[in-house]
């Protein structure tokens, strides 16, 4: 077994792994960080087809910020996890029909797997003596730019949800007004007042 | 090369880019105060853009080598779009106004959600087609919760999202296994690398897409969504969902089976076929059953989505023009029954209750009238519009050789006038003093008045849908060559 194999073969396994385990292990927390050990594990295949840009994307934004704020809401979020098992055991013996089935109906489309014969040649990956974060800039924003400014569309579509969905203007709390809090003056903001001894206010 | 692709999808990016500065300009003034100005700002935008694309589009461009296609298929979904969404936006202002759920996110919301559907009629790659259809579909979802803080209203966006994500899944699975087949996202090239016939991994993938499709169609069995969806929105939403996006979907799935699987019809009409008469059947005999109006309506829009499907299903250049000319009648129908259903009012609050409209036509004599003539319509009473679209798909299909499909169709419309028709009696016939009543407001009273006046007159020869025939034809040779 050449090196490339093995390291394909420990990568690929421990993705599934992470993978299988995300979605098996009873506690949600070990779930993330079973999930970030898929996401590294698929940064590293990513890694022996050659593609260092992705794979250091897929850490940097997948593990970094993604994993990191499911963290938080699984952490935050009071969910009732216990039950939603519950839940999932009801369904698990459909579920796992319709799997089946489908799992069944893909091998036999896999075993009878051919590509048209143009096929490698349509795919063939722009080759240049660049390294590869220079040739996926000139894919995206050359030759995919509507893909690329459609993607902020979608994003910005996505804010204005959020914010349409979530924002409530409430009249009823105090905001912080810098200007009217600087100009205040103490001679009418403050009174001084003597008060005698043991006769209080 | 640049600037003449920039040519071709100028209408999107002003579009987009009218969304984003409405957005900058209401936000940095008077937010919500600016929100009812802005929807008739956008409706006339619309129209506007409508009459530009009409006007300037000759011939078929395409830009960004193949991956966006501006041809008169396109145009002719294009417009009939951003004119329904004009009129819906329109109709929609007063009923929001009144909810106090007019902010002006609304109809940005909707202008990126028509650029979103803009683009995917013109789509010629498979991942122009998948962001489109995100653009718009996330869109929607926000516009159905926009009552956010009704529990159904909040249900029913929630429902579309996870279900429109599972469906975004398969059509993406799919798309990834004709990726693999063809080696190629564009359709110029799909279509290449099938014409040697299709292996059954392809067909795996060409399933999995018609999936995702038939799910944005809302055809049975991917109806699920539906009727919660229509039910929970806001009635005004709801009355653009049923328009506008239904249009794009549909052109979209004839799209994509024309243009990347041109080469194997028989492989897809079988499957087109079988989601049709799914379809038709169980939006005629689920519809009997509802008891609210907006949930009737989502039912009738699965029936006539069937329909839609079957002019697709003949899998000719008759077919698709048969289905375009469907919905544009369909269109024109769902406007009208809006305008009215918008306008039912019980003690100042909308209802959506059918059994208010008992003795309907004791109070609104006219609206009433509009309410027959547009369930006649949606019946496909002769001699009504919705007649004539009815007889241009079972041609269609019957000439293609699909005889069964269209006995079938016959069959379920028949089944399907039942419920029509009930309405009808309830609105004529049956006696209740304290039934949905009010009078509609300028817009709706126009959209009501107008869509009937086309929906019983357009058949009549002088008239001729308009003139809309023949554009449909040309807009279908196009497609199918």
């Amino acid at each position: 077994m050449t090196v490339f194999a093995f390291t394909f073969y420990v990568f690929a396994l421990s993705t599934i792994l992470g993978g299988l385990m995300t979605v098996v292990s009873r506690n949600p927390v070990h779930s993330v960080l079973w999930l970030i050990l898929a996401f590294l594990s698929s940064a590293g295949l990513f890694i022996t087809l050659g593609a260092e840009f992705v794979a250091m994307l897929l850490i940097i934004v997948y593990v970094g910020a993604v994993a990191v704020l499911f963290l938080f809401v699984v952490m935050m979020l009071d969910v009732d996890f216990a039950e939603l098992k519950a839940e999932m055991v009801r369904y698990l013996p459909l579920g796992l029909l319709i799997g089946v089935v489908i799992i069944m109906q893909l091998a036999l489309a896999f075993g009878a797997w051919n590509t048209s014969d143009m096929a490698m040649a349509n795919r063939l990956a722009p080759v240049g003596d660049n390294e590869n974060t220079a040739l996926l800039g000139l894919l995206i924003y050359d030759q995919y730019i509507i893909l690329f400014q459609l993607a902020g569309l979608i994003l910005l579509v996505a804010m204005i949800g959020a914010i349409v969905l979530t924002l409530r203007h409430r009249v009823d709390i105090k905001r912080q007004n810098v200007i009217a809090q600087m100009h205040r003056d103490p001679a009418k903001a403050m009174e001084l007042k003597d008060v005698k001894p043991g006769q209080g206010l | 090369m640049i600037s003449a692709d920039i040519q071709v999808v100028l209408p999107e990016i002003l579009l987009a880019g009218y969304a984003m500065l409405a957005l900058l300009v209401a936000v940095y003034t008077s937010k919500d105060g600016l929100a009812s100005t802005l929807t008739w700002l956008t409706a006339g935008v619309f129209l506007a853009f409508a009459v530009w694309i009409g006007i300037n589009g000759v011939g078929t461009d395409t830009a960004f080598s193949g991956m966006f296609v501006s041809d008169d298929f396109s145009r002719f979904a294009k417009i009939t779009i951003l004119i329904s969404a004009a009129i819906v936006l329109l109709m929609s202002e007063g009923y929001m106004a009144e909810r106090g759920l007019l902010r002006f996110e609304y109809p940005v919301l909707i202008a990126l959600a028509v650029v979103g559907m803009m683009v995917m009629v013109s789509a010629g790659d498979l991942m122009v087609l998948y962001m489109g259809l995100e653009l718009q579909s996330l869109s929607l979802y926000v516009v159905a919760s926009l009552r956010r803080d009704s529990i159904k209203s909040t249900e029913a966006g929630l429902k579309y999202f996870v279900l429109g994500a599972l469906s975004s899944g398969l059509l993406l699975y799919g798309a990834s296994l004709v990726y693999g087949f063809a080696g190629t996202t564009l359709f110029t090239g799909i279509i290449i690398a099938v014409a040697d016939g299709a292996p059954i991994g392809l067909l795996f993938g060409l399933v999995f897409l018609l999936t995702g499709f038939a799910f944005k169609v809302s055809a049975a069995p991917f109806h699920m969504w539906t009727p919660d969806v229509y039910e929970g929105s806001p009635t005004s939403v709801t009355a653009f969902f049923a328009t506008a996006p239904k249009v794009a979907a549909m052109a979209l799935f004839a799209r994509v089976v024309f243009d990347a699987f041109g080469g194997i019809v028989g492989d897809w009409q079988q499957i087109v076929a079988f989601l049709s008469v799914v379809s038709v059947f169980v939006g005629s005999i689920a519809a009997i059953g509802q008891r609210d109006i907006k949930r009737l309506m989502a039912y009738s829009s699965i029936a006539h989505m069937g329909f839609a499907l079957m002019g697709l299903a003949a899998g000719t250049a008759l077919g698709v023009q048969a289905m375009l000319i469907y919905m544009v009648i369909y269109v024109t129908m769902n406007i009208g029954t809006f305008a009215v259903i918008l306008g039912m009012h019980r003690d100042g609050k909308p209802t959506t209750d059918i059994t208010m409209l008992k003795g309907y036509s004791n109070r609104e004599p006219l609206m009433a009238f509009v309410l027959l003539v547009m369930m006649f319509s949606l019946a496909g009473v002769p001699p009504l519009l919705g007649f004539f679209g009815k007889l241009y798909v079972l041609r269609a299909a019957y000439d293609a050789g699909l005889g069964w499909l269209a006995i079938a169709g016959v069959v379920a419309s028949v089944i399907g006038a039942f419920y029509y028709l009930r309405i009808v009696y309830y609105v004529y016939f049956a006696e209740r003093d304290d039934g949905a009543a009010g009078r509609l407001p300028p817009v709706l009273w126009t959209a009501a008045v107008v869509s009937t006046v086309i929906v019983a007159l357009a058949w009549v020869p002088g008239i001729n849908l308009f003139g809309l025939e023949p554009f449909a034809a040309e807009a279908a040779l196009t497609l199918v060559n």
